[in-house]
């Protein structure tokens, strides 16, 4: 039987890698009887969508987001002279 | 693989837009990822000479971006107007015995934070979250954003911090513990219990 204690670990590594056959069985168990367990569980979803899932919601709104034209400027000019003082040319 | 007849003087043209649209992505702030962009950039002009192929440019500049974003996220975490969370003291810091009883039970009841929708509630959280990276010591916050921010698989996080991957997966759960005990200090899941 598992403590809540092997269940949070367990819960946690779901995230980052497939469990065993006995891990997943075990976890399922607990979390069933456990609800303090299951909030947890909950938990480390919410926090996973909050990085990973607005991430890439973000990324489709900014799909057609481009370095602004005074951007580009400011920063070539900052290579241009970054170039001047030490950067070599590859051989 | 490598394409050495790609003149530095073209990264910027060629690809600015893209790392701009991966930086504005994860910081959500204009000038902030305009500001990575020209880190990332002089960065690679800097080590030009070193980048020996076997990856394109892109990946090569996207590897750069990816770090100079995480240690934005990590300033920002620092100079962030919300109340500094209480430190997890080291890396190597056992946190169960904080957390569970000799039995290996909670010792006190875990909250419900609910599952906000609201696109203003999930950014305030996400803010919360991020400047709560600033309790983790440097290496857990690093481990834990290139997991959860970039994204990356334990095989690259494993080379990357050179650690193994049981490391890796511990150090992660230890992170996700420091960061859910600050985000409940900060208030995630408040409004749920007063409604």
């Amino acid at each position: 039987m598992l403590t809540c204690k092997d269940a949070s670990h367990l819960a946690s590594h779901r995230q980052d890698r497939p469990l065993s056959f006995r891990e997943r069985w075990g976890l399922r168990i607990h979390l069933w009887m456990c609800g303090n367990c299951r909030r947890f569980e909950r938990q480390l979803g919410l926090m996973r969508r909050l990085l990973r899932q607005s991430s890439r919601d973000a990324e489709a709104e900014v799909a057609d987001q481009a370095l602004s034209a005074e951007a580009r400027e400011r920063i070539g000019r900052v290579l241009a002279e970054q170039q001047s003082h030490g950067g070599k040319p590859s051989a | 693989m490598s394409d050495l007849s790609e003149a530095p003087e073209q990264w910027l043209e060629k690809h600015g837009s893209a790392l701009y649209r991966f930086a504005l992505a994860r910081l959500r702030d204009p000038h902030k990822a305009e500001e990575v962009v020209q880190d990332t950039l002089v960065a690679a002009l800097q080590s030009h000479a070193r980048f020996a192929g076997g990856s394109s440019v892109r990946t090569w500049l996207t590897g750069i971006l990816k770090h100079k974003i995480m240690d934005q996220f990590r300033h920002e975490a620092r100079t962030s107007p919300l109340e500094a969370p209480e430190r997890l003291s080291s890396e190597n810091q056992d946190v169960d015995d904080e957390l569970f009883d000799a039995n290996g039970s909670w010792r006190e009841n875990v909250s419900d934070w609910g599952n906000p929708e609201d696109a203003l509630e999930r950014s305030q959280l996400r803010a919360i979250l991020q400047h709560c990276l600033s309790a983790l010591p440097e290496r857990l916050s690093r481990l834990f954003m290139l997991s959860e921010v970039m994204e990356e698989s334990t095989e690259t996080i494993c080379q990357e911090m050179d650690v193994s991957p049981t490391n890796v997966w511990t150090m992660l759960y230890r992170a996700r513990m420091g960061l859910r005990q600050c985000l409940e200090q900060n208030g995630a899941g408040r409004a749920r219990k007063q409604g």
